[in-house]
């Protein structure tokens, strides 16, 4: 492998990290911040991910399309339709038991999978949808990729800084207390209701964005990439793992497990025998799935627990006087 | 017309048994312990495919194998439970939903690696329909149906006739003055877990029967499955079986309009109607 392969590899993998990245953000909204379960990820990815790549996309025979606007279209209009799809989703769960909306987001994304699948004039089937421009084609010759890996990088930081800021905000606060104690919340004359539906729209736009960036990324999108089960639970793994309820940790977390799983894959494809490589797949996703039971057990909070403090300021402000206080 | 409507039916009651009986136990599991179990299509799968092993493998007959496949389902819900769930349990129930994905995953990642991706099914003989009144049946569809009468025939003489069951019924109904009573909620919690494994594992044995088995078919089910149990009210068994009957039945004259691969979403359908008119479900008290 020479240096130009392995920047380019370098490249590829933190792209696809920061995708990941953008995905687990959107669930520490819901989940970390809010306590909502979303099991739907791959379908408010999958949502982003072909409406960008419909809008931007040339003519092509047989399917929806021929568009050809720009990339940023693309991305605006797959956030606001994840948006407008959660918004749905939690207008008629979000007032019920928690559990039933981990129920219909399953339910909208296993209807969404079909629909790609099924739908040729939408989304071209099993085919899927190929020529996705990527960004800024065509001004400047970028063969390692590393452009897209500074838009992915860009969008990561956006995300981060304002979740960072909505975090310590009022807002914030209000989520995390409904979190813990709903009905403490309410007693204080907020509308609870309005702000996990708030979040969960947040959430699942975020999510849409994620979708779009990997649709830009790889330039082709079909059905098997958004498999329901894979993503949304390598995203699931990575908040725990990382640290529900802290930024920084759903970015580590996607980091770590995704370095696991991309690392696992190329040791079995350089090393298993070929006729295993599908045996050695299912393999890796019962290891996943035993450490999310592991890390269930042993380490709830995850790598990166969540701060007790609302700002990084204060917490090193009390940090500081405990050691002054000889504690 | 009216034929068409009659056999549509008729294939929507083979369809509801199987969804009826995996709806009974997730009801039960979500009455008792209050979390959703989303492992439950899994063990539905692992369950076919351990019948399989005595079809194929050790060549028995399709009842005697299932028995087999029924124990094994029950020792490894059990199992689960306790090396897992138990420990859980005093978390938030939404801790346990997560390790249930985890565990959904874990049985599908383990039926795939022993068994492959590839469909497969308990007997290559031909099944001839046998012609009633117009209407066409295949002689395994009788039996899923005989099957799951005789099932919920069980577990209807066992929820009212024996302590246990009263006990459970109980427990779903109000844990704390189960408790209270003096009611032993841990041995309630792992009856529930033999009764919705056992339950779980038939439903998956009929629905290989049925169709053909694969290691998504019990996680594609699980929607439906979901709003059957949504649709008679979280926690009553008997609702469970008439919302099994419901699902199964709209799922297939929903054909008659829509291509039949959009089943599940006549589900979720019914599903959302049932939430936005009336939450706690047909047999829920309402709020």
């Amino acid at each position: 492998m020479d240096l130009f392969e392995l920047f380019t590899f370098v490249v590829f993998f933190l792209s696809l990290v920061g995708i990941y990245g953008v995905l687990a953000l959107g669930l520490n909204v819901q989940w970390g911040l809010t306590g909502l379960f979303n099991i739907g990820i791959a379908g408010f990815f999958a949502i982003g991910a072909y409406t960008s790549a419909i809008l931007t996309t040339a003519d092509s025979p047989g399917y929806v399309g021929g568009f050809g606007l720009p990339m940023a279209v693309g991305l605006l209009v797959g956030i606001l339709l994840s948006g407008t799809i959660a918004l749905l989703i939690g207008l008629i769960t979000l007032n019920l038991r928690e559990d039933y909306l981990a129920i219909a987001t399953i339910g909208i994304a296993e209807i969404i999978r079909l629909v790609l699948k099924n739908e040729e004039w939408l989304t071209n089937g099993v085919r899927g949808i190929a020529g996705i421009p990527r960004p800024f084609a065509g001004w400047f010759d970028d063969p390692t990729g590393v452009t897209n890996l500074l838009v992915v990088a860009l969008a990561l930081v956006v995300v981060y800084a304002a979740l960072e800021r909505g975090r310590q905000s009022p807002w914030g606060r209000v989520m995390r207390a409904i979190r813990e104690r709903e009905i403490a919340v309410m007693a204080a004359g907020k509308n609870t209701v309005r702000f996990r539906l708030e979040s969960f729209v947040l959430g699942s736009a975020i999510m849409g964005l994620a979708g779009g960036l990997y649709a830009h990324f790889f330039g082709f999108v079909s059905p098997e990439a958004f498999d329901p089960m894979y993503t949304t639970f390598l995203i699931w793994v990575m908040l725990i793992a990382g640290g529900s309820g802290n930024n920084r940790g759903a970015l580590l977390g996607a980091l770590v497990i995704w370095t696991i799983w991309a690392g696992t894959e190329y040791l079995t494809n350089a090393f298993a025998p070929p006729e295993y490589l599908t045996r050695a797949a299912t393999v890796r996703m019962f290891l996943v799935g035993l450490l999310l039971e592991i890390i269930l057990l042993t380490r709830p909070q995850g790598l990166l627990p969540e701060s007790q403090f609302v700002t990084r300021r204060e917490e090193r402000r009390r940090r500081r006087s405990d050691i002054s206080d000889g504690k | 017309m009216v034929l068409e409507i009659i056999q549509l039916t008729v294939y929507g009651i083979v369809l509801g048994s199987i969804i009826s009986l995996g709806a009974i136990g997730l009801s039960l599991l979500y009455g008792i312990l209050r979390f959703a179990h989303f492992a439950h299509g899994d063990v539905m799968t692992v369950g076919a495919y351990l019948a399989l092993a005595g079809v194929t493998g050790l060549g028995l007959p399709i009842w005697a194998a299932s028995a087999l496949a029924v124990g094994g389902g029950v020792g490894l819900a059990v199992l689960i439970d306790q090396t897992l769930y138990r420990r859980l349990r005093r978390t938030a129930p939404v801790i346990l939903l997560i390790a249930s994905v985890g565990i959904a995953l874990i049985l599908r990642s383990l039926v795939q690696f022993v068994w492959g991706p590839d469909t497969q099914v308990y007997t290559q003989e031909l099944q001839m329909p046998v012609r009633l009144l117009g209407i066409r049946l295949k002689p395994t569809q009788l039996q899923i149906v005989a099957g799951a009468v005789i099932l919920v025939v069980i577990l209807h003489l066992f929820l009212t006739r024996t302590r246990t069951g009263k006990a459970m019924r109980a427990m779903a109904d109000n844990p704390e003055l189960a408790r209270i009573v003096g009611i032993d909620t841990e041995l309630v919690v792992v009856w529930t877990w033999v009764i919705g494994a056992a339950l779980a594992v038939a439903a998956g044995i009929f629905l290989g029967m049925d169709t053909r088995l694969q290691p998504t078919m019990g996680w594609h089910i699980l929607l439906p499955v979901f709003a059957a149990a949504i649709l008679g009210g979280i926690g009553k068994p008997y609702g469970a079986i008439v919302g099994g009957m419901v699902v199964g039945i709209a799922s297939e004259l929903s054909t008659m309009v829509f291509p039949p691969v959009y089943k599940p979403a006549v589900a979720f359908a019914l599903m959302v109607v049932m939430l936005l008119v009336r939450p706690t479900g047909l047999f829920g008290a309402p709020r």
